[in-house]
């Protein structure tokens, strides 16, 4: 079974939301923790960090709403996905751990490269532009999965699936077998089930956002189409 | 890449998503490569001295300060106004050996932005320059002039429509175009090697300055003062005298943008630095009446230098700097960029008797915000 992996930046409306995205058949929800210059993102993500920081959504509030979704969806892995300014301010050890403590499962530092700070278990992202070695080291430390960029550039929807998947995909089966699963710029059921063709599991990010400002119903339905289309595979 | 690649003490490293990694790599490759390849010096000292103007003088400041010997580093006479053509005509150079032949970069006060336009225009490279819509408007002639060089200036509405965001508008452009683009970066800040990677291209000012200070003193300054923004002419300048115990090294911010002064230690742009930023790592707003110190993030090296007790940091307020700027045009005939107003407005109250003070740029650009106040 191919996974299916959904972002929502952390809210106050976000416990409900992650649990409607569990019951559309998420396998694993990422939960943003907004940072003031998210160099890894594009439009949707950002003004959604805006808006969660004017919303008071800082570290601890984040942990709290972290705390909150683990206990409406008991079972799914839940991993933050931010940036090292976070951990920097609030203590990397001290950050893991309580992270740990609320129910996260693992982490996602969006700019803290493969062979920055191994100590931290973390799931590791590779793009289309890591060589061979990088791509060896990326598998050799990641948590679980590694997180294939599928394209070079800012998360956010795109009008096709990224070329550039198919070769990163078959570069990292040559050098690790642990799962990989492909985000950045799958946004359609089409695109999840293409994607899904070639990896192990499908991030949908951006999208998913837009429609969660629609409520829980609303993201139920659209997780639910993803988890066709990747099942039809 | 080890983890500590690039650390100045426990500053600079590299927090950028992975794409970019590969590119930082090259990048430090092909510079260590430039460093070593005398044909890499003779290209750029041809182009600093047949081009950009180099070496710029030294000019006593007799009028504006007679109880001292102060003499300014005159990076104001550079071509296109301001001591970052040496970064843009050294990265340029070292873009062509790579191979890339479209370049990004960010800009404030535009004073980068039109150095980079420039070097491009001679190059023939495609130059896209991103800034802030607050920048834009006060600094137009700037944006005027990147346009008539040839250059596609992309403005950023984004946060504080200031360099802040317009560095990171650039980062995300070269995160999406990286295998063609060469970023640019205008000052000694951001992954590694850029900080030291720019320090290099900017030491030209230090060693001119040492030189011409022996040559008119004698000895070497009791003080070496610049403005500190991200920090280049500042380091450029201090390069050539950190070994030199005796000489004290003093940078001056903008009061609303000291990332030394009241800042914490923080990751912005790649780097963890010394920033303006919250207890949650949330980076605040910087303010400055002149947009090239209007930065919450300063480079690497001088969070170190301020930590390790090497050099000081201090404060200029807005009024100060504009009081400094009519004063050194009325009494030396010198109309000097905000920038540098910010450390000539420290200048007079410093101990010591013999200084150096690196006038980064000329105040043309400025003229509209000046008689604004």
């Amino acid at each position: 079974m191919k996974k299916l992996v959904i972002y929502l930046m952390s809210g106050h409306a976000t416990p409900e939301l992650a649990a409607a995205a569990v019951e559309g058949g998420a396998d694993l929800v990422e939960l943003g923790f907004p940072f003031s210059d998210p160099l890894a993102d594009g439009p949707v993500i950002r003004r959604a960090a805006e808006r969660a920081l004017a919303d008071g959504m800082r570290t601890r509030a984040c942990l709290e709403c972290l705390a909150r979704t683990r206990e409406l969806a008991p079972d799914t892995p839940l991993v933050p996905m931010t940036y090292a300014a976070l951990l920097e301010a609030y203590g990397w050890d001290r950050f893991a751990a309580a992270a740990g403590g609320a129910g996260a499962t693992s982490l996602i530092v969006a700019d803290l490269p493969a062979g920055e700070r191994p100590e931290l278990r973390r799931v590791q992202l590779v793009a289309p532009t890591s060589t061979d070695e990088r791509l060896r080291l990326a598998a050799e430390q990641t948590d679980g999965w590694l997180y294939l960029v599928t394209l070079t550039g800012t998360t956010g929807a795109r009008n096709d699936l990224s070329p550039a998947l198919a070769g990163l995909v078959e570069r990292a089966r040559a050098v690790t077998p642990v799962p990989l699963y492909a985000g950045f710029g799958i946004s359609t059921p089409a695109h999840a089930h293409a994607a899904a063709q070639l990896a192990d599991g499908v991030v949908v990010g951006s999208r998913a956002v837009e429609v969660a400002e629609g409520g829980p119903d609303a993201l139920r339905a659209y997780v639910a189409s993803l988890r066709q289309a990747i099942d039809a595979t | 890449m080890s983890s500590t690649a690039g650390l100045f003490g426990t500053y600079g490293g590299r927090y950028v998503p992975e794409t970019l990694v590969p590119a930082l790599d090259e990048l430090e490759a092909g510079w260590r490569d430039a460093q070593n390849d005398p044909a890499f010096h003779e290209e750029l000292d041809a182009l600093g001295r047949t081009f950009a103007g180099r070496p710029t003088p030294l000019t006593r400041a007799e009028r504006f300060e007679p109880n001292k010997r102060l003499y300014l580093k005159r990076e104001d006479l550079l071509h296109t106004g301001a001591h970052k053509l040496n970064n843009a005509l050294g990265q340029a150079v070292l873009a062509r050996r790579l191979g890339k032949r479209r370049i990004v970069a960010e800009t404030g006060a535009g004073q980068h932005g039109v150095a980079t336009a420039t070097v491009c225009a001679r190059f023939g490279f495609e130059c896209v320059v991103y800034m802030g819509e607050e920048d834009i408007r006060r600094q137009r002639p700037n944006v005027e002039r990147m346009h008539l060089l040839g250059a596609e200036v992309q403005p950023v509405e984004l946060g504080t429509r200031t360099l802040k965001e317009a560095t990171s508008e650039a980062i995300r452009d070269w995160i999406t175009n990286v295998e063609t683009t060469h970023y640019l970066i205008g000052s000694c800040v951001g992954p590694a090697p850029y900080p030291e990677l720019v320090r290099e291209l900017q030491a030209v000012i230090g060693r001119e300055a040492r030189a011409q200070f022996l040559e008119a003193e004698g000895r070497l300054p009791e003080v070496v003062i610049a403005c500190v923004g991200g920090g280049s002419n500042a380091i450029g300048i201090f390069s050539a005298f950190v070994a030199d115990p005796d000489v004290r090294l003093v940078g001056v911010e903008a009061a609303g943008a000291a990332s030394l002064g009241t800042g914490r230690a923080a990751v912005l742009h790649g780097a963890r630095s010394s920033v303006l930023a919250d207890g949650d790592g949330q980076v605040t707003d910087a303010h400055s009446i002149s947009a090239g110190l209007d930065y919450p993030g300063v480079g690497p090296e001088h969070a170190w230098l301020r930590d390790s007790g090497r050099a000081d940091y201090v404060g200029a307020t807005d009024e100060e700097a504009l009081a400094a700027f009519r004063e050194l045009t009325r009494l030396e005939g010198i109309i000097p960029a905000l920038e540098p107003s910010h450390a000539l407005a420290r200048v007079r109250e410093l101990d010591e008797e013999q200084v150096l003070l690196c006038l980064s740029g000329r105040g043309d650009k400025d003229l509209a915000e000046v008689l604004a106040h």
